[in-house]
């Protein structure tokens, strides 16, 4: 076997030295009854060349949206990734290193992991960035639990047109704890329309864009959290967004959280990607994950360590932050050398290509006889009403080679209303062919 | 004149220039500094080609961004070479002998990697109709498939995104089984050995942690685990190997006594690499168990991520295992995404999307590449590499508890006693030995621990070099006087030790302009 050294004699005088007979012997710990005798009923070991061949023909069955003009979104979003990138978190140093623990051995990681920080609290307007989380959602789910460690309160109200699974892994998260969530109606329409914000309540969570791709100003919503004495948790599911678009910080956020998939990191079929969590200066103690400092070695040099680790498990244990361990490592580094390689020349410009190549396609589809566009304001994403239940046309679409969107019954199966309606991406991958071909499609279909 | 591992060999006290002198880059030859990106940028060059925006009157809901953020621009070169420069100041597994306890720090192999990015699986999206992506789903499905049967478990599940998303899995499903019966259960019996993920963990879940002493023996306290069982214990959370490196051998008598009060049983599995292919979970009686694909199953640990962590279930905690699942039926292949139907007592999601299908690939592609086979035999090695360093040691270094271990051996800081040296100072010292070194005061239960994984992948002559250096330094310890040595180490690092208690006093956590803050 390829990945194992020993020879059996080389097994047989290790044995020796041990004093064993026999590798049984080093598993008598085993109970009896519960011991394996014989092989697993699993086939045997294979060639590279096997392998290769074996993954290569589960990917043949899966139609790429590399070679179909694909509009997907919802909170993954497809963008063109430099070569640079994946090269470079494919070298062994980044690749086959563990969390750093040992700074002395570890500052590739670590100062990569300092300017990972540095890089999203500039984005959204935040002071300080942790290390990242597991993706989105469970940023979303630690935001409204430091938020509740913050204030004190126990209570927090989730905006309807949050994204459902944000919303469902918040709450899920929140079930067992002394925590409890309100959620809003989704309302592909109107403006989120935040209730009274009571005494009780320790945050109020916002996505913006939203999931129908309305850009709000939230800066009054923010005011009136912060009178009520509540925080304001802002969402970003599309980070490119933030190179067109006023930062939640400026708007008042104090805690954002986001999904940097956008950034660096391929679809791969919803994971592994890449949770930010950024927030104000104040609140750093109060902060879920691995964070990364500056500090000096004995010899007066500038180097990283991972600090203010009395907030996490492995110190608190039962009374940490939260109980998460790892961190999403290797895509933080993918999101910080596209971010790298882009630049504010390059993401500003990014944005701005997203932001025109989808308004000219909704306008496009909005000329479409029965079809319109409902968003007034978006970035890249925008919601489309169709005469028929959008889960069909897709399908009809993907008959005909074409990704053309996410239907919002896909999301929220319940709510019969929403069914016509489809969500639309438009990046910087899509030409103005593939825009033809969708609409030409649309027309055909409806 | 070389010795035989290629160094320079000096006859001792000959002295020799240790202190090196500065040079003026504050490079040293292939030791390459790089400031941080933010002090490299030059407004005007850019490190990406993008075509210029349609004309279209923007509909930003007049949002538009007006300040600058304050990123740097850079061209590709700089951009390349700063991350050049900054991975060589990383160890690696790739790069030499990583025997972090705990950490299982195995070979990753490249074609896992190459999977993971062919078309159709690097590059799918996962809201795409079934339809499809049914390779992606059958791969899912095959994934769960291979880990039910070298579990013996029934059911998987596959969402959770590292080892203590798994554990919050598999609490949660216990908290669910129980509040279907209609019953409030308020404790959790937690070992003093556990990873502190189980205890935050189980606070999560609104429990109680409960810690149960261990024997003389190192195993969990059998009669005082006993003890604390009662209608109000929810389970147990017990890792298994243990984090001593031992087997818990009362594992059924234990899975049977909570079971018997009324309670599941929770296996953190961060050490299974030890026992594959050798028991099965299912055989021992334990309710839920989660994998750490990159630990067992060989997936890259990235510098701290991403994991992946699916969780085991006992046909008790199956019903209520966490959206979306994959199903199979005459159709081909289909997410169950909501809470609903066959899914109507599941506990809901824990995670935007499916999983970590990046890590599904590159673990799938790992067992087929061992097979039932070479599984089995990777419990072997790894658990064969371990004694052997075990017994290499045990004159210099003294074991806590006598006999085999599973796949890490465990010493404590007694043999060092008196000598002014300290754990941490002889972990320092194998960095300047060319080592990462092993993990350090965990478990917690023995004092000044060193716990040793060497893992599978590891050759012979790799363990014998190993061995050779830790009775080296731990000679040096106690016969060599000179506990700065000890103390200054690592000298030859791109840093010396760093002030740690400063950067919390302090916490610089991003880079600033000049003239802010």
């Amino acid at each position: 076997m390829r990945y194992l050294p020993h020879t059996d004699d080389e097994r047989r005088a290790m044995l020796e030295a041990i004093g064993v007979g026999s590798v049984d012997d080093l598993f008598t710990d085993i109970p009896e009854e519960a011991r394996l005798n014989g092989l697993l009923d699993l086939p045997g070991h294979a060639t590279e060349m096997e392998v290769d061949a074996r993954m290569r023909a589960f990917g043949a069955e899966n139609l790429s949206p590399a070679a179909a003009p694909s509009f997907l979104g919802a909170g993954a979003y497809r963008h063109h990734v430099p070569s640079v990138v994946d090269h470079l978190i494919q070298r062994s140093e980044f690749l086959t290193a563990y969390t750093p623990y040992q700074p002395e051995i570890s500052q590739g990681t670590l100062q990569a992991l300092f300017e990972f920080q540095t890089q999203v609290a500039m984005i959204t307007g935040m002071d300080v960035a942790n290390a990242s989380m597991y993706d989105g959602a469970t940023s979303c789910a630690e935001a409204v639990l430091m938020a509740c460690r913050v204030t004190r309160r126990k209570h927090a109200i989730l905006s309807g047109n949050l994204h459902p699974h944000y919303r469902d892994v918040t709450r899920t998260t929140l079930q067992y704890t002394e925590f409890s969530v309100e959620e809003t109606d989704v309302d592909p329409q109107g403006k989120t329309d935040i209730p009274e914000i009571g005494k009780d309540i320790a945050c109020v969570v916002v996505q913006n864009p939203d999931f129908f791709g309305r850009i709000q100003d939230l800066t009054a919503l923010a005011e009136r959290c912060h009178e009520a004495g509540a925080l304001l948790v802002v969402v970003v599911t599309e980070v490119v967004s933030l190179g067109a678009m006023m930062s939640p910080g400026e708007m008042g956020a104090d805690i954002v959280v986001g999904e940097g998939q956008s950034i660096g990191v391929p679809l791969s079929f919803g994971g592994p990607y890449v949770g930010l969590l950024a927030t104000r200066q104040k609140f750093v103690r109060q902060m879920p994950g691995r964070l990364c400092g500056e500090t000096v070695d004995q010899e007066g040099k500038r180097g990283f360590v991972l600090t203010l680790s009395t907030r996490e498990q492995h110190i608190r244990r039962e009374k940490a932050t939260s109980n998460i361990c790892t961190n999403a490592g290797l895509c933080s580094l993918a999101f910080s050398i596209h971010m790298s390689l882009l630049g504010e020349a390059g993401f500003t410009k990014l944005a701005e290509i997203n932001h025109a190549a989808a308004v000219a396609a909704a306008e496009e589809i909005d000329g479409i006889e029965g079809v319109s566009v409902l968003n007034d304001s978006f970035f890249n994403e925008f919601t489309v009403a169709l005469p028929v239940p959008a889960e069909k046309v897709v399908s009809q679409l993907a008959d005909q080679g074409i990704l053309g969107g996410v239907p919002v019954s896909r999301l929220v199966p319940s709510q019969k209303d929403l069914e016509n309606l489809l969500l639309v991406t438009v990046t910087e991958t899509n030409s103005s062919d593939d825009v033809a071909k969708l609409v030409a499609a649309l027309k055909e279909v409806i | 004149m070389l010795n035989n591992v290629g160094r320079q060999t000096r006859p001792e006290g000959a002295g020799g220039d240790t202190e090196m002198p500065e040079t003026f880059t504050g490079n040293r030859a292939l030791n390459l500094e790089t400031p941080l990106i933010f002090e490299q940028g030059v407004p005007g060059r850019i490190g990406v080609d993008l075509p210029e925006p349609k004309k279209v009157k923007a509909k930003l809901g007049g949002l538009a961004r007006k300040g600058r953020i304050g990123l740097p621009d850079l061209s590709e070169p700089q951009v390349l070479r700063h991350y050049v420069r900054l991975s060589r100041q990383n160890y690696s597994i790739d790069a030499g002998f990583y025997p972090l306890g705990s950490c299982t720090m195995k070979h990753n192999p490249r074609i896992n990697e190459k999977a993971a990015r062919m078309p159709g699986l690097g590059d799918i999206h996962p809201l795409q109709p079934e339809s499809t992506v049914q390779g992606a789903l059958a791969l899912v499905y095959e994934l769960a498939e291979w880990l039910k049967t070298i579990t013996g478990m029934p059911a998987v599940a596959m969402s959770p995104a590292a080892g203590a998303h798994g554990e919050l899995c598999g609490v949660m499903a216990m908290r669910a089984a129980h509040e279907a019966r209609g019953e409030v259960r308020t404790r959790i019996l937690v070992p003093e050995s556990a990873h502190g993920t189980n205890p935050a963990t189980a606070a999560l879940c609104g429990y109680k942690v409960d810690s149960v002493p261990a024997r003389a023996d190192g195993r969990m306290d059998l009669e005082a685990f006993e003890a604390k069982l009662g209608p109000d214990v929810a389970g147990v959370m017990l890792t298994n190997p243990n984090t001593c490196g031992l087997f818990e051998n009362d594992i059924r008598k234990i899975a049977d006594l909570v079971h018997a009060a009324g309670g599941y049983f929770y296996c953190d599995g961060a050490n299974f690499n030890a026992i594959l292919g050798r028991t099965r979970p299912g055989d021992l009686g334990v309710d839920a168990m989660h994998i750490n694909l990159h630990k067992t199953f060989s997936t890259p640990h990235g510098g701290g991520g991403p994991g992946s962590g699916p969780v085991v279930l006992s046909d008790a905690l199956a019903p209520f295992a966490p959206v979306p699942y994959v199903v199979k039926d005459d159709n081909g292949y289909r997410l169950q995404e909501d809470v609903e139907g066959d899914a109507a007592q599941s506990f809901g999601r824990m995670k935007t999307f499916h999983g970590q299908m990046g890590m599904f690939i590159r673990a799938l592609a790992y067992m087929l590449s061992h097979g039932a086979d070479g599984l089995k035999q990777i419990a072997e090695d790894a658990v064969l590499n371990a004694n052997y360093i075990r017994v290499g040691l045990k004159d210099v270094l003294h074991t806590p508890f006598d006999g085999v271990c599973m796949h890490e051996a465990l010493f404590d800081d007694s043999t060092l006693k008196d000598t002014g040296v300290s754990t941490l100072d002889i972990a320092k010292a194998m960095i300047d030995e060319g080592y990462h070194p092993m993990t350090m005061y965990f478990p917690l239960v023995v004092h000044g621990a060193m716990l040793v994984e060497p893992t599978e992948s590891e050759t012979k002559e790799t363990l014998d070099l190993f061995i050779g250096t830790m009775r080296h330094l731990v000679d040096k310890a106690r016969t060599g006087n000179d506990p700065d040595f000890f103390k200054n180490a690592p000298r030859y690092s791109p840093r010396r030790r760093l002030d740690e208690t400063g950067a919390a006093r302090k916490p610089i956590l991003r880079w600033a302009p000049e003239g802010t803050e």
